[in-house]
């Protein structure tokens, strides 16, 4: 422990006093980091506090009038009256579910799969990495175009087998869906990965002495691979969900909420209610509630790790 | 019995059944960026074209047009702006909190900073917008790149903590006897030995940067306009231009597919915070 890492330059050797009696030496476990907890007090602890204070006031940034107290109003009108909001806090959970649930299904299968040695592994595991990294908005309108009824490429593939058109991103039935597959689209790959780097860092010996035993490979999988994977899937999913609930661009750029709200998220709604309708003390009190949800929810798999694992 | 032939000829059935099941998974995934290049070099009718064309002859005409025709090159100018100065502070603020924070095992700070990743971008943008027009910065590339900072710098805290982490103790134990300060020794052998570690944190900075849209969409406004605030407004128009969204996507894809190729081994790590190895 002593060795390991930079620490052991925190220990203060003896006899060498010169260094010891500075200033800056005595403390430069303050000032080193100083700089970016400024940066972090001025560019996000201030903001939140500030959108906090906004939330108490009704507030129009288009119109000349100064903020005006109105206590909890804002929050009452979303909670109780506002089916626009409380349809956006459904659908955030909604789309989150669907879309880390499918995205960590289909991870671990397609790990399963290419967890092979085969010739040009290696190129695989690179292009996976493109979903998840190229520009958002840039992917997001290539979704868009084969998603359109009429020259999209989607319908044609469902005509070659007979099926009726749909009107996808369209259609506020199916809309919501069509962005869980953008977004599983994006980010099966990552879990695919995470779960590919887990498989072989396992152990052998469990599998040689299950083998032996007499087990079949579904019963590996269930009562080996899974447990020992879990850890390592559970920070995925963590991860996931957090994204997933604060999901922009995809379904900004697709459907900006609609049709008919049919795909508006917290975030989205708060957005709107923003830059579009300038309300900023409504939308402020939305983002408190979105907020704290993310941290809810963060904080929940926090729990289930000390709990489960 | 089975002879050696049978068996050769079973392991390359199963083989052919592999390769065949792993291009079933991942051609969805790829076929995306090869439909966003093939429309980049369609015309507009035949992007329109009912059924889609697979074959067609290439043209690059959508290039040129939206490189003469649009101010891309200023956009390309001002996205590379934004993303070099904010990956740039990002990892000058950054470099030393990482380094304290591994060094004096600061944990609250590490915490800290694993909050504000988790905090909705939302929640930031709001005053942000209303501070900036207050000072009449939007629409600089101060309010952008300030912005992008609550990107860049808590990725670049975290991947670092990781490197300076690893780093063998008894370096900083020399250091130390031989009266090196605890600067010097940031400077003269954390900073040298973690290098990787600064161009690997650097690039997956500048590509979150890169590929910011919200924030660049309203602090950017109409002064400072990023490439992907340039590829989304093609959808504003009554009828878009296939052609040329997909040819300015693919321009703002291309440098990501590049770096990625260079980083890719971190970049799992990057999107989870180091918490998982890709």
């Amino acid at each position: 422990m002593s060795n390991t890492g930079a620490a052991s330059l925190a220990r203060r050797p003896r006899g060498i006093p010169s260094l010891r009696g500075l200033f800056g030496e005595r403390n430069a476990r303050y000032i080193m980091p100083a700089p970016a907890v400024l940066a972090i007090a001025a560019m996000m602890v201030f903001p939140v506090v500030y959108t906090f204070y906004l939330s108490f006031h009704e507030w129009f940034a288009s119109s000349p009038k100064a903020p005006a107290f109105v206590g909890l109003e804002n929050y009452a009108t979303l909670i109780l009256k506002d089916p626009r909001f409380q349809g956006a806090f459904l659908r955030t959970f909604l789309f989150t579910l669907l879309a880390v649930g499918l995205q960590t299904v289909l991870g671990i299968a397609m790990a399963l799969v290419f967890n092979e040695e085969f010739r040009g592994r290696g190129l695989f595991r690179t292009l996976f990495l493109l979903p998840m990294m190229a520009t958002p908005v840039a992917v997001s309108l290539v979704w868009l175009m084969m998603y359109d009824p009429t020259s999209g490429l989607l319908n044609y593939l469902l005509s070659l087998f007979g099926i009726e058109p749909s009107l996808w991103v369209a259609d506020p039935k199916i809309a919501l869906l069509c962005l869980v597959v953008v977004d599983s689209w994006k980010f099966t790959p990552l879990i695919m990965l995470i779960v590919l780097a887990g498989l072989s860092a396992l152990p052998a010996e469990p599998y040689e002495s299950a083998i032996i035993d007499g087990a079949g490979a579904g019963q590996l999988f269930w009562h080996i691979t899974l447990p020992l994977l879990r850890p390592t899937i559970m920070v995925a999913v963590l991860f996931r969900s957090i994204d997933a609930l604060k999901t922009f661009d995809s379904i900004f750029v697709i459907t900006r909420g609609g049709p008919l709200y049919a795909s508006e998220t917290l975030n989205i709604y708060a957005f709107v209610a923003a830059f579009q309708y300038f309300n900023m003390g409504y939308s402020s009190a939305l983002l408190v509630i979105f907020f704290v949800i993310v941290m809810a929810v963060s904080v929940l798999f926090m729990w289930l790790r000390r709990v489960s694992w | 019995m089975v002879s050696l032939g049978s068996i050769r000829w079973r392991r390359r059935v199963k083989t052919l059944f592999l390769y065949a099941f792993m291009l079933f998974f991942s051609a969805p995934f790829i076929f995306v960026f090869v439909w966003m290049v093939m429309a980049s070099l369609k015309t507009q009718l035949q992007n329109t074209a009912i059924p889609p064309l697979l074959f067609f002859e290439p043209t690059f005409e959508n290039y040129y047009r939206v490189f003469t025709r649009t101010p891309i090159v200023q956009y390309f100018n001002n996205s590379i702006i934004v993303a070099l100065g904010s990956t740039g502070l990002g990892l000058l603020l950054g470099l030393p909190a990482a380094f304290s924070i591994a060094l004096f095992r600061q944990h609250g700070l590490a915490l800290a900073v694993l909050s504000s990743r988790i905090m909705p971008g939302m929640s930031y943008l709001l005053p942000w917008f209303i501070l900036f027009s207050a000072l009449q910065l939007i629409g600089t590339h101060l309010a952008v790149i300030l912005s992008h900072l609550t990107v860049t710098m808590p990725l670049v805290i975290w991947i670092l903590i990781g490197f300076f982490e690893d780093l063998p103790g008894e370096l900083f134990d020399a250091a130390r006897i031989d009266g090196c300060s605890v600067y010097g020794s940031f400077t003269r052998i954390a900073l040298p030995l973690a290098l990787p570690g600064i161009i690997v944190s650097g690039i997956l900075a500048f590509i979150f940067s890169w590929n910011n849209f919200m924030l660049s969409l309203i602090l950017g406004g109409s002064g400072v306009r990023t490439l992907p605030v340039a590829v989304y407004n093609f959808i504003g128009e009554t009828q878009i231009d296939w052609g040329g969204l997909n040819a300015t996507a693919t321009t703002v894809t291309l440098p990501v597919v590049f770096f990625v190729l260079i980083v890719q081994r971190h970049v799992v790590k990057g999107l989870t915070l180091g918490a998982v190895k890709g």
